[in-house]
């Protein structure tokens, strides 16, 4: 790279980077970008969606990569769902999880992707397809991602129950969710579900209170300890809300909660303080709060996880050459940068094999296999995560996506579950 | 009618900010509650099932119980302690110079916005914070005071942090304009201090102690991220419930709820004003 003539040294590095992403990506030069015209770079996408995968990261590597804009804007998703439904023009691409695709998607404010022109659509995670992580995995209960991952046809905003040639969203981020422990102050080993409601526990526990997921985490309780058998916990009957959240509003009386938590930061210093010492948690707030040097356990459960996912979707309005950098953003998005880049943070990318490619072996071995790491592990940042010879919380990809008791959903009764949930916290 | 052209023009600009920003909102907020809603959409039409839903659940009486009951506290203490420190500034300090520059010294605090002014309890509250710490260092206590933090305790510590100066400044304005000599001429009556305060300053102060309490009361009744934050999200108020019904996209029902509230407010403002008559005693 020495003297570059004719050409900035800003475009061969970029050039070059873009070139290496392909290559590496699909073991060819072939498939450059179909529209790579000069004219792309004038496109300014605009996303939105919740913080998790809208990373600045993302989109300056977007405009080194691909020389378009891409912006970023990041809300709770409760304020994404809104935006998506009320206002379908304000955004190009939607970032989107499975339960808020099953109420917006309807909405008729997405259009489906063509999964000829996603060229990595056979390498997605099976889960998002079939819904199988392997051929033998039962399915989980809940709104699992294949069962919204295609609709019937182009234009249709019905889902199809087997795959089509018509996509909903692309996955982008996906996680398993269980309970997080401070283990110097819990006092005893922490291995189901119904520990939450451990009398040991009274005035120490927390829940999070988001409705749609809230409720789920109080089933996952109610049906560790016994006390209820649901048909499916992300579709429960009225009988089904009512008696468990009888159950939580007689335990929230008792003083068994310290306070429900709402926000990302909350979660982390009702742990980081200890007002809290198990509660429900996302696994960065995990990370977050042992970086400040205090013990912190995301505690894998005999009843298995709680599981979410996001994808992209593409707005209706989107057209033209707008349409043809969507494709090329999400291309992109699937090969392997990005993918390595929420793999170092402990989330799960959609298509495996291209990020590890841009993973050290010794990372791979960390995140995905559940080894013991080799190397002190770095978050993307290049500040120190874990050290050398710790092991995941929860171990390989495959013992914790292999043991999803359900998904983030959103019920045919949610209406009533969110009149009785209010309840609960008036309660 | 050429005579009252520069008065309309004048009363024009006031009328028109009133229309767009106060009526136009309120008028789509009534409209929108008769509509009907489903998981992603608003249906224009007119049903009562927003209302219907809204007051024969007992959640919702229960939950304006409660708010009303922040309200009443908060109002009680933050009148009682505005009282005082608007008295304080307008009979007992006599330099002009200082009245203003302890007056302003009150509203520093809200320099500030009153969300970190609120968070800023939490770390002085919490089980591990410095209020437990110092009192199980002073061993007063030896296990940490739970209800200091996420209780109704705190939810209504901070309103009284966050209001007391809206108590503190229309008093203090009334207080000042109380004629110094109706003072002198009770005491010469020989009225004590108790009388003077009964029969002189309390009756001319209340103007301002009806605005303070409007400002108050509507201001709690409105509120939600107190309760939410403050609470630790263990209480409800109808602010808080209003903000779930919308975080779900069901915004009838949540404007079913502001028309409620609304009426509730109005009626409480109505009470106060029919006790003072704001206007005759400016």
């Amino acid at each position: 790279m020495t003297k570059p003539t004719g050409v900035s040294r800003r475009r061969l590095i970029k050039t070059a980077a873009a070139t290496a992403g392909v290559a590496a990506g699909s073991g060819a030069i072939t498939g450059f970008p179909v529209i790579w015209a000069q004219n792309i770079k004038n496109v300014v996408l605009k996303q939105f969606g919740t913080g998790v995968s809208n990373q600045n990261a993302i989109g300056e590597k977007v405009k080194q990569d691909l020389g378009f804009t891409l912006q970023m804007t990041a809300l709770d998703s409760d304020a994404v769902t809104q935006r998506a439904v009320t206002q379908p023009k304000s955004y190009d691409i939607a970032d989107i999880e499975y339960w808020i695709c099953k109420k917006v998607f309807p909405a008729g404010v997405l259009q489906p992707m063509d999964t000829k022109k996603l060229k990595y659509f056979d390498k997605i995670v099976p889960i998002f397809t079939t819904g199988k992580l392997t051929p033998n995995s039962t399915i989980a209960q809940g709104t699992a991602p294949h069962s919204v991952g295609f609709v019937e046809g182009k234009n249709s905003t019905k889902f199809s129950a087997k795959p089509t040639e018509w996509f909903t969203m692309v996955p982008t981020i996906y996680n398993a969710d269980t309970l997080g422990i401070r283990p110097d102050l819990v006092g005893k080993p922490v291995t189901q579900w119904k520990d939450l409601l451990d009398p040991r526990f009274k005035g120490k526990a927390s829940i999070l209170n988001i409705s749609s997921i809230g409720i789920m985490d109080a089933a996952m309780v109610c049906e560790s300890a016994g006390l209820i058998k649901y048909k499916d916990k992300g579709n429960m009957t009225k009988a089904e809300i009512d008696k468990t959240l009888a159950i939580f509003t007689e335990a929230k009386k008792a003083g068994q909660f310290r306070a429900f938590w709402k926000t990302f930061d909350e979660s982390v210093n009702l742990m980081a303080s200890g007002e809290v010492v198990i509660q429900s948690m996302w696994s960065p707030a995990i990370a977050a709060v042992r970086s400040k040097g205090i013990p912190c356990v995301y505690q894998p459960l005999k009843e298995g996880y709680r599981a979410w996912g996001g994808g992209l979707g593409l707005a209706k309005h989107l057209s033209g050459l707008e349409l043809d950098a969507a494709y090329e953003y999400i291309n992109w998005y699937m090969s392997g940068w990005v993918g390595a880049y929420l793999n170092r943070q402990g989330y799960y990318s959609a298509v495996l094999d291209t990020a590890k490619q841009y993973m050290k072996p010794e990372e791979w071995d960390f995140w995905m296999e559940g080894k013991p790491a080799a190397i002190d592990i770095m978050s993307p940042e290049g500040k120190l995560m874990e050290k050398k010879g710790t092991t995941r919380d929860g171990g390989s990809f495959a013992a914790r996506m292999g043991a999803v008791a359900c998904w983030n959903a959103v019920m045919d009764e949610d209406k009533y579950m969110v009149r009785k949930w209010n309840e609960f916290i008036a309660a | 009618m050429i005579r009252t052209i520069p008065a309309w023009l004048q009363a024009a600009p006031l009328a028109l900010v009133l229309g767009v920003f106060l009526l136009v909102p309120i008028a789509t907020v009534v409209v929108v509650s008769f509509w009907d809603y489903d998981q992603t959409r608003l249906i224009p039409g007119f049903v009562l099932d927003n209302y219907a839903d809204a007051l024969g659940e007992g959640v919702t009486w229960k939950t304006y119980f409660s708010t009303l009951r922040f309200a009443l506290i908060t109002w009680a203490i933050t009148l009682l302690l505005g009282f005082t420190v608007a008295y304080y500034l307008a009979f007992h300090v006599t330099s002009a110079l200082w009245q203003m520059v302890l007056f302003q010294l009150c509203t520093i605090p809200f320099l500030t916005s009153n969300i970190i002014r609120m968070i800023s309890w939490i770390p002085f509250l919490g089980r591990n914070g410095l209020l437990n710490q110092a009192l199980q260092g002073m061993g007063l206590t030896d296990h940490p005071l739970d209800f200091l933090l996420f209780s109704d305790f705190s939810v209504i510590l901070a309103f009284v942090h966050l209001y007391t100066l809206f108590m503190v400044v229309p008093i203090f304005n009334t207080m000042m304009r109380i004629d110094r000599s109706l003072i002198e001429a009770a005491r010469d009556a020989g009225a004590g201090f108790r009388a003077v305060l009964t029969d002189v300053v309390i009756p001319l102060a209340l103007p301002g102690m009806a605005i303070g309490s409007i400002f108050v009361v509507t201001l709690v009744m409105g509120d939600f991220i107190t309760v939410r934050l403050m609470s630790g999200g263990q209480s409800a108020s109808v602010g808080v419930m209003m903000m779930n019904a919308m975080s779900l996209l069901q915004y009838p029902a949540a404007a079913a709820h502001a028309v409620v509230l609304l009426a509730v407010v109005l009626l409480m403002v109505a009470a106060i004003l029919r006790v003072v008559d704001i206007r005759k005693e400016l």
